[in-house]
């Protein structure tokens, strides 16, 4: 039997299908879940995708976090289920205190669209394990709302207890502290990301490269060998 | 009916960039002597019965989990008097 991965669909998401079709490629079932879920179809994992879900009003990811589905994620999380947020999804997993931090407007005020250079910092999450720690990885970044802050204490602990997951190379694209890209929780199941990595999953899209796709094998994997 | 305003604030210690951009902008338009602006959010709730110290706990309660993200923002909680004079 394979693993089912969980992708919930909020009012405004965008990229939940482009994150079934990652899912699907790497060889997983995808799941769709909707907001007002509160049952996760006994899915293994759960993807939080990108877009702006409820126009970003009030504060990005803030009225999704009290969603109906958002309860169960949030408990099923605190107690291992691995939980992925991307872009949108990480703005909802800062909201919903699952992730440290907050996720303000990039410095420069404008939304932006690029080919993000990044470092693998940590090769030990469960949506990590088939990354090499210190790899280089090119994915594509589009966001508003990406800047990465924390207070010193916060951001010293990330950094002790190597929870910084990937950090910006080359350029720094929205003011993030530390040049972070991406985090984890201390226990490993749940990392948020501002790049997309579903959209680097097939040679003939987005950057022509697959940088993408070992989010969706690394879960798959660990789910299997579980 | 009362009325209640929620102001929301990025704490001093984080970048405001569109205070700065706004800033920046005040001398070309002949204002000067203006060394900072930080812009924030203003919520006005109008409540349904009187605005005792209950009605107030709520609403910071309110504030604290939904109105504000207290990882970045700091928030006050008041009557508003002009609205309670004007009734």
């Amino acid at each position: 039997m394979t693993a089912r991965i969980g992708v919930v669909t909020f009012p405004g998401s965008l990229d939940d299908r482009d994150t079934q079709r990652a899912i699907r490629l790497a060889g997983a079932e995808p799941v769709a879940l909707w907001h007002k879920d509160q049952d996760l179809k006994q899915v293994d994992a759960v993807v939080l995708p990108g877009g702006f879900s409820y126009g970003d009003y009030l504060r990005a990811g803030a009225i999704s976090r009290f969603s109906p589905v958002m309860e169960t994620v949030i408990e099923q999380a605190k107690a291992g289920l691995p939980v992925l947020g991307i872009c949108n999804g990480f703005q909802i997993l800062t909201e919903a205190h699952l992730l440290p931090g907050g996720m303000l407007g990039n410095d420069h005020l404008h939304f932006i669209c690029r080919d993000q250079k990044l470092r693998v910092e940590n090769a030990e999450t469960s949506w990590t394990g088939d990354y090499r720690a210190g790899q280089e990885i090119h994915i594509p970044l589009k966001n508003m709302d990406g800047r990465y802050v924390a207070d010193r204490y916060t951001l010293d602990k990330l950094e002790a207890e190597g929870r910084v997951v990937f950090r910006y190379l080359d350029f720094n694209p929205n003011g993030s502290l530390n040049d972070i890209a991406g985090i984890t929780n201390e226990a490993g199941n749940v990392v948020g990301l501002m790049p997309h990595p579903e959209h680097a999953v097939e040679p003939l899209v987005g950057t022509g490269r697959t940088d993408g796709l070992p989010f969706f094998t690394s879960i798959l994997k660990k789910l299997v060998n579980a | 009916m009362a009325r209640v305003v929620v102001d929301v604030m990025l704490k001093p210690e984080i970048l405001d960039p569109q205070g700065q951009a706004v800033q920046r902008a005040l001398p070309r338009l002949g204002f000067e002597g203006i060394s900072d602006v930080r812009q924030g959010k203003r919520f006005e709730l109008e409540v349904d019965g009187p605005v005792d110290e209950a009605a107030l706990a709520r609403i910071r309660d309110l504030a604290e989990s939904f109105l504000a993200n207290t990882v970045i923002e700091d928030f006050t909680v008041r009557v508003d008097e002009v609205a309670e004079a004007t009734k």
